[in-house]
């Protein structure tokens, strides 16, 4: 069985993000990128399909500008076998990479998908369920756990009350949540053998997908400030506060 | 024309995540409808029809939607919306809704809004980007806009003084290629998280999953929901339905206590628009303090006990 696992470059999570003066984004020049981190913890978990005999195939895909192959060769080093850029300059928003994705899946049938549950820049948390839908699979969402077993993946999702398990026939999409396993970290010979593994380059015209987006931004902006930095001595003061000044307590 | 609202419930109550999904679809048109694909859901029908500014509750009833799927919600969704006349399609941001809102967005080939917490104009709304550092405002171009409603953005509609009509819509086949096989929920009797007043969250400092009881007893004494930092659920300490931040949930209650949190923007994320911060942690340097309105430094194991007894005095 083939794994599909779409991997985002995005801004490093411990990067203090600022909005450009202008409005019209934020600043991304000499900013460090890294793999999306959810979809470090989605090749983690093929990589380790693989391992187990369960999967034969692990392709990461990305789809961005010619940089998102330095977030390829990540993957790769993390144990991908071959990777697909699927390459354009257009702002992508999630429709459209879902759409992408599809064309990728059609080509290379892979029985499961397994992405992250959320980007951290865009925050969106869409992608995943928007290609199963498109190509009409089930999905199982936010996933602490995968099971594959035959033709079923048993999938324990993180959900607002606790855990849902779930059972999904594949082929599936299945997204990544924080505890479903802790990636490991490349190795430099694994750095090395990443860089004689096959990465192809697609465009969006010749899959025949339409990518202009949906959705026009019009402006980013910093968020309100909040005044902190107030400090109490000790707990009864603290509780004072809480009585007199911020009347909270009775 | 007709904004859609999709219930989130547990066929036997509305959970209260769909008031301010309501609240939202207000600010956007008059005519509300709210959508329940449940099965028995019939108590979760009446407080849908009693929802102040409902007009009409949609019910979609099978036994396949007991514990449904994303994929049949979306599909009764989808046979809600091919009737025609709607603008806009919401659920709350929760993990109902943001399992099932992006697989009707698709269906539908449009682009879905996640997260929003403003309305700026029908097709224009404000949603953060980047953890909450950045917020986009954006506008779509498409026919149907299908929306997530950050809860903490908008005020709980009204539970009671409406009387929506309640019309039956047929459910289609069931989905067979996904089943719900297990749920293992936390069990509490203590307010919900995402509703509470009071949060008490404790962090990589407690130190372990018995240091907890400290917060518990605290969180007695004011009827406060527990919360916990991603750490401490990565840990084990608690369950991973406790975690606040950019990827758990999102608080905004009257009092937030931070105890053993060093304050990383991805905690944040989920809690700095709590009126006031508490924050308890031994390092004066810690990031939390920069967001608190009452830091107190020093030690937990001291700072938890001495603060129940004073609560108790
Ligand atoms: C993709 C991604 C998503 C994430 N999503 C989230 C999220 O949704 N929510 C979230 O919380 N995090 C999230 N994180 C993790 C986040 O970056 C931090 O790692 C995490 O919030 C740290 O948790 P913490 O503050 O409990 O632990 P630490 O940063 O280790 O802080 C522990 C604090 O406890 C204090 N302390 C220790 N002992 C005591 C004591 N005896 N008395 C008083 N104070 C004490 C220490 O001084 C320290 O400040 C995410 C990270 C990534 C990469
Ligand atoms: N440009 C992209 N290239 C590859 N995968 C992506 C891209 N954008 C999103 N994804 C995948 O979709 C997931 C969810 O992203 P989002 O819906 O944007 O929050 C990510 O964790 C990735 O696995």
């Amino acid at each position: 069985m083939k794994i599909l696992v779409p991997v985002k470059r995005v801004i490093d999570y411990n990067v203090k993000v600022r909005v450009r003066p202008d409005g019209t984004g934020v600043e991304t020049a000499n900013v460090k990128m890294s793999m999306n981190p959810f979809d470090e913890i989605a090749v983690e978990e093929a990589v380790r399909l693989k391992e187990k005999g369960i999967a034969t195939e692990v392709i990461a895909v990305s789809c961005g500008g010619a940089a998102c192959q330095e977030t390829l060769r990540t993957a790769l080093a993390l144990g991908a076998d071959r990777a697909i850029l699927v390459q354009t300059d257009v702002e992508l928003q999630p429709l459209a990479v879902a759409k992408l994705l599809r064309a990728v899946v059609q080509k290379e049938l892979p029985q499961l998908v397994l992405l992250g549950k959320q980007a951290i820049d865009d925050d969106a948390n869409q992608t995943g369920q928007m290609l199963a839908a498109l190509l009409d699979w089930p999905q199982a969402t936010f996933a602490s756990r995968v099971d594959v077993a035959g033709a079923t993946a048993t999938v324990k999702r993180e959900v607002d009350g606790g855990l849902e398990t779930v059972e999904v026939a594949l082929p599936a999409v299945v997204t990544t949540d924080l505890r479903l396993n802790e990636p490991r970290y490349a190795t430099l010979p694994n750095i090395m053998k990443a860089k004689k593994k096959p990465l192809d380059t697609l465009v969006p015209g010749t899959l025949g997908v339409d990518v202009a987006p949906r959705l026009v931004t019009v402006k980013v902006t910093e968020p309100a400030k909040r005044k902190g930095g107030g400090r109490v001595a000790d707990v009864k003061e603290l509780v004072a506060k809480l009585r007199s000044e911020a009347k909270i307590l009775p | 024309m007709s904004i859609l609202v999709i219930a989130e419930h547990d066929n036997a109550s509305l959970k209260s995540a769909t008031l301010h999904a309501v609240t939202a679809a207000r600010k956007l048109g008059d005519d509300i409808q709210v959508l329940v694909a449940g099965g028995d859901a019939g108590a979760a029908v009446a407080a849908a029809a009693a929802v102040a500014g409902v007009g009409r509750v949609l019910r979609v009833d099978a036994d396949h939607l007991r514990q449904p799927t994303a994929e049949n919600v979306a599909a009764a969704t989808l046979a809600v919306v091919a009737r025609g006349g709607y603008t806009h399609v919401l659920a709350p941001a929760t993990s109902f809704g943001k399992n099932v809102a992006p697989r009707i967005a698709a269906r539908l080939d449009v682009a879905q809004i996640s997260d929003i917490t403003g309305i700026e104009a029908p097709d224009t709304f404000v949603r953060p980007i980047y953890a909450g550092n950045a917020f986009a405002t954006v506008r779509s171009m498409d026919p149907i806009k299908v929306i997530t409603v950050r809860t903490t953005a908008f005020d709980a509609a009204p539970a009671t003084g409406g009387s929506a009509a309640i019309e039956d819509i047929p459910a289609g086949p069931e989905i067979r290629t996904s089943k719900v096989t297990g749920q293992e929920f936390s069990k509490s009797e203590r307010p919900e998280l995402t509703s509470a007043r009071i949060v008490v969250s404790g962090g990589r400092g407690m130190g372990s999953g018995e240091n907890f009881r400290l917060l518990e007893a605290l969180a007695d004494k004011l009827n406060a929901a527990i919360g916990a930092s991603r750490a401490a659920v990565d840990a084990g300490y608690v369950p991973n339905d406790y975690q606040v931040g950019q990827t758990g949930k999102i608080v905004a209650p009257d009092l937030y206590v931070a105890v053993g949190i060093s304050g990383a923007i991805q905690h944040l994320a989920g809690m700095k628009d709590s009126k006031v911060i508490v924050a308890i942690n031994k390092d004066a340097e810690a990031p939390i303090f920069q967001i608190a309105d009452y830091g107190l430094v020093g030690d937990l194991f001291e700072i938890i006990p001495a603060l129940t007894r004073e609560l108790s005095a």
